[in-house]
């Protein structure tokens, strides 16, 4: 079962209508139907979709999408700037209390993410905002939690408060704020167990560490693969504790995340963070737009770009482009290419953030193999400063030693000899065409 | 007599405290389910475009999966056809048939581990992060342990922070060895370390834990093969099971994983954990009906006895007790 995007969804639709010469409002309704489906598969809550759908057929049936040219692109449009809307502006602020600490309280279902999240959480406050926060593990039921927390509290270097798992939460919450005071942390965040949001008595015991510590934040931390159910969970957290944000994690998956939808809907707390990955850094602002694509089945090219635009260093770029202008590109100059490249992350999830790329017969499956580029570097940096200028003296025996020197065999540095040779003569043509032609450069072996 | 008849029948033969649990567990599930047929039988006069629909509504809140869901709406809307049937009261036998048919032609139900009668048994535990692979381990850790086998616990899972320790609780509690290496090693190398201490020391089934994994990140899921080929080298025909642990909160994706485990690791059954929530599972029918995985165990809380074989007949029952109850009154 392959998920479809809208488009690819409403292009069936659009088939049929086509030579018609006049969109009618079965039509339109036959549309709605599609972005419906395209809805439920993504995982947006059924009620949601319903009031969703009816929104967007009002505006589709009164006018734009009717009377428009391209129906099929405008019922995207309608549904997109509709979708981002409900998912509301962008909020990646945090509280801060006007007498420190601040107290952040995490709280969600078992195995949500929580521990992780919290970690990233407090990397994120120390780099970006420069606080001091305190790791506070009240997570007394999993085995091995606070374990968890205090082993990524000495990864980042943060400290960690733990009074071990037989103390009440509530007692290790009030005992944690004490000592952020006494050792001047001007952030506290909160580790809870993961629980069940109609364990009665689990939840209860949230409410008293609430009482107890007075947050500034509660965040509720969900899984961005749940289902149906998101719902539920979010609206009963927030109406036993009362949310002030939501944390989405595992969003580097293949999910759709319809669940963001649901739970923004439901529960009108903003979704403020997304976890994009295991490592510590992972932690994203949320971006309603881009969610909103995503959810759609339309690729993430905002992501894309702005990934290259912090990757890419322009002035280095432009030096690139003149040496490779006046053929005076060197091994050297390749080398930082492939560096500046690779600073994107690993491309088989750049090409994934393109719209359609799913689609591309054989791309899905393609792997690329971030070994092989990493294996042309170390060819590159087992030459000499000579050899990278003047590729042209490596002899039979030079090669042996690079090969030796890069773990490679003779072939691959003939292979990659090869390859380079050829993109010199390439920028040469290039250079000889007429100016204004090529604008901008493209990298080459991609 | 009704399907749901000899159903009930047969499950009340069965232990009282497992149906209980069933029960329990499914309380949610049930009620909303049933509750909402009700509710949409009774509203209606006539079996029409929209009344399907709001049946499709029911139907994909509980997780089912769209695709699964249209299959069924399609054949519903065919026998409602043949039969001429216009009344909604006489839906109740049409949905609740062709609803333990998707079941029923999923293939045979086997909830039995593939324990060997002697030498090792190897099961290796897969799935995405934080759908309960450890907890899971413990849990049957203590069961086959109480059945009176030899257990013993590797811990593969050597990325997490705290995943070792976390298993180490599990293996004290239950009282069963642990191997383990020290966090960032390799888990096909602790996997080798594994299984020739339970060849050794003459263990029966030995669990192999693995670190979570998003299904798309290759690299992953590369490495599992891996775990598994040294694990199919060091022992012939092992894996003699390799469980996918899914979260019953997952929604559609639950598919996608179910498909990219099966291809890396050869998926042979599915444990649904925490469905003791008012989480559905119901991606569980879609999983049995497209790849024909069965679900041998659920999860039904956190203690350490709160792990029960799936009993197909019982979860069905669990689902739609309340709507069973009602056909049988209504139908006879």
């Amino acid at each position: 079962m392959a998920f479809e995007g809208l488009a690819d969804r409403l292009q069936h639709v659009m088939n049929k209508i086509r030579g018609k010469g006049k969109v009618t409002e079965a039509d339109v309704k036959e549309m709605m139907r599609e972005v419906r489906l395209a809805l439920l598969e993504a995982d947006v809550n059924f009620k949601v979709v319903k009031d969703f759908v009816k929104k967007v057929s009002e505006r589709a049936i009164g006018q734009e999408v009717m009377k428009s040219l391209t129906p099929g692109q405008q019922v995207i449009k309608v549904v997109k700037e509709e979708l981002t809307e409900l998912m509301g502006g962008e909020n990646s602020k945090i509280a801060v209390a006007s007498r420190p600490p601040t107290v952040v309280m995490m709280v969600g279902l078992q195995g949500a993410g929580k521990t992780t999240t919290t970690g990233k959480l407090a990397n994120l406050l120390r780099k970006k905002h420069n606080r001091k926060p305190l790791l506070v593990a009240a997570d007394i039921y999993r085995p091995a939690a606070i374990k968890q927390l205090e082993t990524l509290g000495k990864q980042l270097n943060i400290p960690v408060f733990s009074l071990g798992d037989q103390v009440s939460p509530v007692e290790i919450a009030k005992q944690a704020i004490a000592k952020a005071k006494e050792e001047h942390h001007d952030y506290v965040l909160i580790d809870t167990a993961g629980r069940l949001h109609i364990d009665e008595a689990l939840m209860d015991e949230l409410k008293q560490i609430k009482e107890v510590t007075k947050p500034d934040e509660i965040f509720l931390v969900v899984d961005a693969m749940t289902g149906q159910d998101a719902v539920n969970v979010a609206q009963s957290f927030n109406e036993q504790l009362g949310l002030t944000g939501v944390i989405l994690t595992k969003l580097d998956g293949d999910t759709r995340g319809g669940a963001a939808l649901s739970i923004k809907a439901v529960t009108n707390t903003p979704i403020k963070f997304v976890g994009m990955g295991e490592k510590l850094d992972a932690l994203e602002p949320f971006h309603p737009e881009r969610m909103a694509s995503r959810i759609l089945g339309m690729g993430d090219v905002l992501t894309l770009i702005e990934k290259a635009q912090a990757a890419v260093d322009e002035e280095k770029a432009k030096e690139l482009e003149q040496k490779m202008r006046t053929a005076s590109f060197t091994l050297d100059d390749f080398l930082e290419q492939l560096g500046q490249v690779r600073k994107l992350g690993p491309l088989d999830e750049i090409l994934k953030m393109l719209p359609g790329a799913n689609k591309v017969k054989g791309l899905n499956n393609l792997q690329i193999d971030e070994k092989q580029i990493s294996r042309v570097e170390a060819i590159i940096r087992s030459m000499t400063k000579e050899e990278k200028m003047n590729p042209d003296i490596i002899n039979s025996s030079r090669k042996k030693r690079i090969a030796k020197g890069s773990g490679t065999t003779v072939q691959d540095v003939n292979r990659l000899l090869k390859q380079f040779d050829e993109m010199k003569k390439m920028m040469k043509m290039m250079t000889t065409m007429p100016k204004g032609k090529k604008k901008g450069f493209r990298f080459p072996f991609m | 007599m009704s399907f749901f008849k000899k159903l009930k029948e047969k499950i009340a033969k069965q232990a009282d405290t497992v149906t209980e649990k069933f029960k329990r567990g499914l309380e949610k599930t049930r009620d909303s389910f049933a509750g909402k047929v009700n509710d949409l039988i009774a509203r209606y006069r006539k079996v029409d475009e929209e009344f399907f629909e709001e049946l499709e509504e029911i139907l994909i809140a509980s997780d089912v999966g769209v695709a699964t869901v249209m299959d069924f709406i399609d054949e519903l809307k065919m026998e409602v056809k043949r039969r001429n049937i216009q009344d909604p009261k006489e839906m109740y036998s049409v949905i609740s048939e062709k609803l333990i048919d998707i079941y029923q032609t999923s293939g045979d139900e086997t909830t039995e581990l593939n324990i060997q009668p002697n030498g090792l048994t190897v099961i290796l535990f897969v799935g995405v992060n934080g759908v309960g692979k450890t907890t899971t381990i413990g849990k049957l850790a203590y069961k086959l342990k109480n059945e009176g086998k030899k257990v013993m616990l590797a811990a593969g899972d050597t990325f997490r922070a705290g995943a070792i320790e976390q298993l180490e609780v599990w293996g004290e509690r239950v009282g069963v060895e642990v191997i383990k290496q020290s966090a960032g090693s390799d888990p096909a190398a602790v996997m080798y370390d594994a299984i020739q201490a339970a060849k050794s020391r003459n263990v029966d089934i030995l669990l192999c834990d693995t670190a979570g994994r998003l299904q798309n990140k290759v690299n992953l899921m590369k490495e599992l093969e891996k775990v598994k080929r040294v694990i199919e080298r060091e022992v012939p025909g092992a894996p003699h099971e390799v469980l996918l642990v899914l979260d019953a909160t997952t929604g559609q994706n639950a598919m996608s994983q179910a498909k990219t485990f099966k291809e890396a690791t050869n998926v042979t059954g599915i444990v649904l954990t925490k469905l003791d929530g008012t989480a559905k599972g119901g991606i569980v029918l879609a999983i049995r009906h497209e790849l024909n995985i069965p679900v041998k165990f659920v999860g039904l809380g956190e203690k350490m006895d709160d792990l029960e074989p799936f009993n197909a007949e019982q979860f069905v029952y669990g689902l739609f007790s309340t709507f069973m109850e009602r056909e049988e009154t209504q139908g006879e």
